[in-house]
């Protein structure tokens, strides 16, 4: 029988299960207790940009960002390694949160987990650049905060079958 | 426990790294580390270096983990060693997926070196 989520949209748009995995991932992979705050992040001129595709019955993106200094902070909780400019192992740790964003937040939904694939991340890194997608079902933009540092985390869906 | 060789198979080296600090953390001191980016290099390591113990990544490019597992199994590479699956995909479908492929456990990301701690080490000891 074809899946269809179209019935289950505001289960899956809702806000609590972005906030429930970013608080997770954060906790169980860095030691690090996040809140979401009120507001845009507070973006550094150098930004890093992690975007992780999904397929399948929902389809669209699980986007993280944050300032250079934020990132080069949560790889070096990641690795236990220290790290003065964003370079390869930085963007793949990076990468890596944003793959564990997403599987989370699809997981948060059966009906989702079990259909609906990932992309491998892919890394961007810069100054002065946004992101633009045309007419999506739904987004959640959320700032989080750790410490003095804040990210932000997105899901976009352009499609729902 | 003496000397465990373990393959950890993941395209991020973060991910390679935090998989063998959780393995030491899980009290697996004496542990040798092989590294492989990907299936295909996995698969060149199993040829050359006896292993007791695989842990890959699902979501990988080229070669993904699952179809690394089939190789393993089509190619008689690491007989008997137990092979864990540590990916971002959590439903029940992906879980019996990897088992049908010939997984022994399951440990799904973002997770603890307590977690790591009971799905691996009681597959060291009966290996």
């Amino acid at each position: 029988m074809a899946v269809s989520l179209r019935e289950s949209v505001e289960r899956i748009s809702d806000p609590r299960n972005l906030d429930a995995s970013v608080e997770e991932v954060f906790r169980l992979m860095l030691g690090i207790e996040c809140k979401r705050e009120a507001g845009p992040a507070i973006v550094e001129n150098e930004s890093v940009t992690a975007v992780v595709g999904f397929g399948g019955v929902l389809s669209g993106a699980c986007v993280f960002r944050s300032g250079a200094g934020t990132a080069l902070k949560i790889a070096t909780r990641m690795t236990g390694m220290e790290f003065d400019a964003i370079d390869d192992t930085v963007k793949d740790g990076i990468g890596e949160i944003c793959n564990m964003l997403a599987g989370a937040w699809k997981g948060k939904v059966p009906e989702l987990a079990a259909n609906c694939g990932l992309s491998v991340p892919a890394v961007i890194t810069g100054r002065d650049y946004n992101l633009h997608v045309q007419a999506p079902e739904f987004q959640l933009r959320h700032t989080y905060r750790f410490g003095d540092r804040v990210f932000e985390t997105t899901i976009v869906c352009d499609g729902l079958k | 426990m003496g000397e465990i060789r373990a393959l950890i198979v993941d395209d991020s080296s973060v991910m390679r790294k935090i998989v063998e600090r959780a393995l030491r953390q899980a009290g697996l001191d004496a542990l040798v580390v092989h590294e492989a980016g990907t299936g295909a290099e996995g698969l060149e390591l199993l040829r050359s270096k006896p292993v007791d113990l695989i842990l890959s990544d699902i979501n990988m490019p080229t070669m993904d983990g699952l179809e690394f597992l089939r190789q393993i199994r089509a190619q008689n590479l690491a007989q008997g060693v137990p092979v864990v699956m540590i990916t971002t995909e959590s439903s029940e479908e992906h879980v019996k997926q990897a088992i049908q492929s010939g997984a022994q456990g399951y440990i799904r990301k973002p997770f603890t070196a307590e977690q790591v701690k009971e799905r691996v080490l009681p597959l060291v000891h009966a290996a």
